[in-house]
């Protein structure tokens, strides 16, 4: 039995892009579920659950990036990062 | 083996396992490690990183209910020390390249603050602050398992540090360390005191010393010859061994002369004092042999304290020695340090060539506030026996007159709060400075006594720093120019019937003492340590042997053919030395 693997694209919209606080608050996100994680921007691909690795990614206002999750709970993981990235905006103010 | 050569600063031998101290305010050095001792260093990786999140912890805990940055970045580096790439990024390095863990930690979190200060985003490139300050977290509680080591030795070490500080130094089990090297440090470092106070070998100046060193290393340090060696091989530990134990024979043999006058074999007598740093030291220089104090370098007073040294910490200082030797000579020099080396002044801006800037007496001379509180605490103390003062680094007669009239001052104020002081108390100067050598005669008309400093007449005079590798072997006693200059200073001192002594690393050498006592120096001041094996010397000559060898010297035109020339002289007389 293959396990389920989501995947999705989101961007980022906040102004200070994927900084201390909103990294943060996305690896905590990650981390909550079973299922690796996986987020690529065009050029490296990195863990999800990692904050060092979060941070090198450098994503800054519009970028976009790919979420795969692959695990029992994949869907419930991508969903979850969509929502804090795209819907709560980190809680912090879009760009207009 | 690996075989490097420092400056002596205490003598002796020590043979044993080495024990590696670093700081986190240096550089840690790369430091190799056994396979065998990879799961240990793991370990302490996993163990700092767990002391380090239950610190972060409760520095979070306390933010708790305030929304504030501060919480944010504590929370940023609990989550860095629970992210398992992270921390396996550090022990891959351990186990890959054979490093300890200190240098895994300061090696991969400064790839990674590099890394974040290279992104060209603000928010991410300031974030390599962050990643300083959990690496200086991590290495505090690595480092400071050390520090449990060092304070709980069970078995005999010898301590290789980048330079220990006073506080490293006063948490050591003494009993079971055995020598000191350290890459730091000169003769007046703190290593140096500590070393020589304990009576133990020490040898400082060793250009990355710590970087070859792992901390299973079997390390000998020779604190004769300032030379250290690591991982000897089986012939040289041998040899060492050897010699250790004809010094420790050797010793055992002179502590039976200590209270045989130092007298030559015919008949006269010349007078051995100890140069000291702190008060306690006068204790060892008795137990020694010697019958006074020639140097009492007071530098101690203004760099431990971090303030200004009041008046009573000079006044008990200088008056423990002067009870110590009674009516014995106590001669007393005055700061001596450069305005960069004391601490609690506003920091100067850098001077280019400091070495031949704003020192010593120049300094006291355009501090006189500072100048005369060290002269008056003297004066006070000049009451309790034969104190002496004594001016170091003068130039020329100018400044010589115009300390003396400072310290004239300094009567006068005394005088008017009826304080008693010695008023004949004996005044003398330190001639270190080539200018000073060649118009000894001059300033022999305006003062008691002279006293050769010949660490710093060298230098000058041959313009080499013994500290500069590339330079190093050009310093040497042994040159004629040192010769034909002590000479005029020896010849100029007993013309105006003047005090005159030798307190240099000379005057505790075994191949130069034949040599001055040739010249006419009749007091050497020296090491405490070494005055027995030099009295052993002095014991076993005749004035007019040293003579007739001085006079050879004479006629001699190199660094080399003197050097040779003087060992072999030495050797004859005191084989054991050598």
């Amino acid at each position: 039995m293959s396990e389920p693997v989501h995947e999705i694209e989101v961007q980022i919209r906040n102004i200070e892009g994927l900084h201390m606080r909103p990294a943060m608050q996305f690896v905590d996100t990650a981390s909550r579920f079973d299922c690796e994680i996986q987020v690529t921007n065009e050029e490296t691909s990195v863990d999800a659950k990692s904050i060092m690795q979060m941070t090198m990614l450098a994503a800054t206002c519009g970028t976009k990036l790919r979420i795969k999750a692959k695990g029992r709970d994949a869907g419930e993981a991508v969903e979850a990062l969509r929502t804090l990235v795209e819907v709560k905006m980190f809680g912090e103010t879009p760009a207009v | 083996m690996d075989i490097r050569k420092g400056i002596a600063v205490s003598p002796g031998i020590a043979i044993a396992r080495s024990m590696v101290i670093d700081s986190r305010d240096y550089r840690i050095p790369r430091r190799s490690i056994l396979p065998s001792q990879r799961i240990k260093e793991v370990q302490r990786v996993h163990e700092a990183f767990g002391k380090a999140i239950s610190q972060l912890a409760a520095l979070e805990q306390a933010q708790v209910g305030r929304e504030n940055q501060i919480k944010d970045i504590f929370a940023v580096h609990v989550r860095f020390l629970h992210d398992e790439s992270f921390q396996k990024r550090i022990t891959d390095y351990v186990e890959n390249e054979l490093v300890t863990a200190e240098y895994a930690v300061s090696t991969v979190l400064r790839e990674i603050a590099s890394q974040f200060a290279s992104v060209d985003d603000e928010y991410i490139s300031e974030r390599a602050a962050d990643i300083y300050d959990i690496e200086r977290r991590l290495l505090t509680h690595l480092l400071g398992d050390v520090r449990q080591e060092v304070e709980h030795l069970k078995e005999e070490v010898v301590i290789v540090a980048h330079e220990l500080t006073p506080t490293q130094t006063a948490g050591f089990n003494k009993t079971f360390v055995k020598g000191f090297a350290t890459e730091a440090g000169g003769r007046t470092s703190h290593t140096a005191i500590i070393a020589r106070s304990l009576g133990l070998p020490a040898v400082v100046a060793l250009e990355d010393v710590t970087s070859c060193i792992t901390s299973e290393s079997l390390v000998i340090i020779d604190g004769n010859r300032g030379v250290v060696i690591v991982d000897p091989d089986e012939q040289t530990l041998q040899e060492y061994r050897d010699y250790a134990r004809e010094l420790t024979r050797f010793e055992v043999e002179l502590s039976g002369i200590r209270d045989k006058p130092a007298v030559t074999r015919d008949g006269v007598e010349i007078e051995l004092l100890g140069n000291i740093e702190f008060p306690n030291e006068a204790v060892m220089a008795r137990e020694k042999g010697g019958v006074g104090i020639g140097l009492y370098r007071t530098e101690f007073l203004y760099l431990y304290s971090g303030t200004e040294p009041a008046e009573e910490d000079h006044y008990e200082a200088y008056a423990e020695v002067a009870r110590h030797f009674e009516g014995r000579p106590v001669v007393i020099r005055t700061m001596d340090l450069g305005a960069d080396k004391l601490p609690f002044t506003a920091r100067q801006p850098g001077e280019a060539n400091p070495v031949l800037g704003l020192r010593s007496i120049r300094y006291c001379l355009q501090n006189l506030i500072m100048f005369k509180t060290q002269l008056r605490a003297v004066l006070r103390a000049s009451v309790l026996g034969d104190v002496r003062v004594m001016f170091p680094m003068i130039g020329n007669l100018q400044e010589l007159r115009q300390a003396k009239m400072i310290l004239r001052d300094v009567m006068e104020d005394l005088d008017e709060y009826a304080v008693p002081y010695n008023p004949d108390i004996k005044v003398g100067i330190m001639i270190e400075t080539p200018s000073a050598a060649l118009t000894a005669s001059l300033l022999a008309s305006d003062c008691d006594f002279f006293s050769i400093g010949t660490n710093d007449l060298i230098q000058y005079t041959l313009a080499v720093d013994r500290g500069n590798e590339h330079v190093a072997t050009l310093y040497s006693a042994a040159d004629p120019a040192i010769f034909y200059l002590l000479r005029s200073v020896i010849h100029d001192a007993n013309k105006a019937r003047i005090g005159l002594s030798v307190c240099g690393e000379v005057a505790s050498d075994p191949e130069y003492i034949m040599l001055l006592l040739g010249m006419g120096v009749r007091t050497l001041s020296l090491a405490p340590p070494m005055i027995p094996e030099v009295k052993q010397i002095v014991r076993s000559v005749t004035i007019k042997e040293c003579n007739h060898l001085a006079r050879k010297v004479g006629t001699m035109d190199s660094q080399r053919q003197i050097k040779n020339f003087l060992r072999d002289a030495t050797t004859r007389i005191i084989p054991e030395a050598f």
